[in-house]
């Protein structure tokens, strides 16, 4: 069934068909009617579920990381300086390998206070552990949604969705409601491997020494390092299980395909245009004047940034001669970490052969400022020529 | 594909409007369209715009409409404090609600569609205010994209709970009552 509904309805029916059975929230636009309807739908009777109302995201990450300790499916949403407010929580649910999924609508972070879209709240999350997906449309927010819960229970790995606030969650457009006898196929209620007990007390993640030691049963145990390293090797590896878990999905939904990269005109492409989100399906308007102009560009969506499909970026851009990259947020003080992440998969992948392309970062859209299409294809234009616009922001007026 | 930007008040409706005209679109094949709303630091009261995008195939560009074949404008008086003809297509569209004739309008000679819809809509059941369900009728008397029947339909779905057939009777009122001046000149607003 189709309808016509935001990007956070989108979340909320997926979060509903996943069967999520605790949700803990702190309202903030443009997150907030994700978490209202969710409310709404548990409130109608419509999702078995516990809502807990919280006083803040750091509590709201709290109750889903117990919840999810004690073996429930849980789910939490934020955006910007909420997100950034529950950090420690963050990192703490990526250590303790939960299989919890956030939604994150995409908003600038403060100082100076501002409420509209970009990328720095998630970015600022790269770091924690945490799987991240970047979603286009409201089709893929409740496709993503759904394989988010089957990828972190499949991983122990938490998820964070992320779409562009307003831009998708405010915006109206039409997405298919997967069916729900269907989603159960896809999705079978979740059976944790460890889930706290009253009958069996536990302490879970306390202090963990640096060195390995003999636990309480007189064996082997790790240490710190050894629990981190695991961490990293199963996010390295989780990449297969996003491409195994979108296959599953496809095969059921018929949608899917490009789990961790989605390329548009990139096969003869001279030139690739990188980014995340939304700007890369407005890019592809733009790429389609550019090649009435004669230009061979193409533009690449990085669906998956945490783990970094790094070979499939690599491949995707193969050939090219140089590549742009996009970005709604920095590592300040550097560039973009979308810029940076693929130099490095292009060094480690193409830099022996000699044919890696040139690589320019291009800003656009911080803090809201509106993406004009035509800015976005003066750029390009001047890119193409050999100079990108100096400074790299696009738009700016100093 | 055709851009209709919508011009409102903080409260207005202007964004479940344009909301029915999608979903009217959609159910008539008109598979790409979107509605993206633009949000600044409104309240009620404040002028607000939402761009509607309505085309067969999808739609990938989500930026603000700046060239719109129609403009709708749900409140007369907002023209004082918003220029919402700003990059009117040629032959483009602009849909007012106004108590007054379409004569004391000028828009560069461009094609222009006016209702008393506050009025029509308080005539039809609806309380002062409400002029949403009605603007939508002016809309689908001067543009012909969807049928007027579905539109009414969408209407009933969306206001289902919230007095359906009095917002159904103040768009069919308005649709009936509306006045086309048609372009004049160069209709370059």
């Amino acid at each position: 069934m189709h309808v016509i509904e935001t990007g956070n309805t989108a979340a909320a029916l997926a979060v509903k068909l996943a069967g999520a059975q605790v949700v803990a929230a702190y309202p903030i636009t443009p997150q907030t009617p994700l978490t209202e309807k969710l409310s709404e739908y548990i409130e109608a009777g419509e999702m078995d579920a516990r809502y807990v109302p919280v006083e803040s995201e750091h509590s709201a990450l709290g109750v889903c990381i117990a919840a999810s300790s004690a073996g429930a499916r849980a789910f939490t949403a934020t955006s910007a300086n909420g997100l950034l407010y529950m950090h420690e929580q963050v990192h703490w649910a990526a250590g303790a390998r939960l299989p919890l999924v956030m939604c994150v609508a995409n908003r600038a972070v403060g100082a100076p206070w501002n409420i509209w879209n970009d990328h720095q709240d998630s970015i600022s999350q790269r770091d924690t552990g945490w799987i991240q997906m970047y979603c286009c449309d409201h089709q893929q927010i409740i496709d993503d949604t759904l394989k988010a819960f089957r990828v972190a229970e499949a991983t122990s790995i938490p998820v964070m969705v992320c779409y562009d606030g307003y831009l998708l969650s405010h915006t109206y457009m039409p997405f298919a409601i997967p069916d729900e006898d269907q989603v159960a196929e896809f999705l079978p209620p979740f059976r944790p491997s460890y889930a706290l007990d009253p009958g069996s007390p536990a302490n879970l993640n306390t202090v963990t020494l640096p060195e390995v030691r003999l636990d309480v049963n007189g064996e082997l145990a790790h240490g710190y390092m050894e629990i981190r390293y695991l961490l990293q090797e199963d996010l390295r590896n989780a990449v297969q299980v996003v491409e195994e878990t979108d296959a599953a999905y496809q095969a059921i939904f018929g949608r899917g395909g490009a789990p961790l990269v989605e390329p548009y005109r990139c096969d003869d492409a001279e030139y690739v245009v990188v980014g995340m989100g939304s700007i890369t399906y407005q890019l592809r308007d733009v790429i389609e004047t550019l090649r009435a102009e004669g230009h061979r560009i193409g533009v690449l969506g990085v669906r998956l940034y945490r783990p970094f499909p790094d070979a499939a970026v690599a491949a995707a851009v193969r050939g090219a001669r140089g590549v742009f990259v996009m970005e709604k947020a920095l590592s300040y003080g550097y560039e973009g970490a979308l810029c940076s992440d693929l130099k490095s998969a292009l060094y480690d992948h193409l830099g022996e052969l000699g044919t890696a392309p040139s690589v320019k970062g291009l800003v656009a859209g911080i803090g809201g400022r509106e993406i004009r299409t035509a800015d976005l294809a003066d750029a390009l234009r001047s890119g193409l020529a050999g100079s990108v616009p100096d400074p790299n922001w696009i738009g700016i007026q100093l | 594909m055709k851009e209709i930007r919508w011009h409102g008040r903080g409260g207005q409706g202007a964004i479940t409007a344009s909301k029915i005209v999608a979903a009217a679109a959609f159910g008539n094949g008109l598979t790409g369209a979107v509605m993206i709303p633009t949000f600044g630091t409104e309240r009620r009261g404040a002028p607000v715009f939402s761009s509607l995008k309505i085309a067969r195939e999808k739609i990938y560009d989500l930026s603000p409409i700046e060239t719109p074949d129609v403009v709708v404008v749900l409140d007369h008086l907002l023209l004082k404090e918003v220029d919402v003809a700003k990059g009117l297509k040629q032959d483009g569209l602009i849909v007012l609600n106004t108590p007054k004739p379409a004569t004391a309008y000028d828009f560069g000679g461009a094609r222009l569609a006016v209702a008393d819809v506050n009025a029509l809509s308080v005539e039809a059941g609806l309380p002062p205010g409400r002029v949403n369900s009605g603007i939508i009728g002016v809309l689908c008397r001067a543009f012909d994209i969807v049928p007027f029947e579905s539109v009414l339909e969408e209407i009933a779905n969306e206001f289902a709970g919230k007095k359906p057939e009095a917002n159904a009777r103040a768009a069919r009122l308005c649709y009936e009552n509306a006045t086309v001046r048609e372009a004049t000149a160069a209709g370059v607003a």
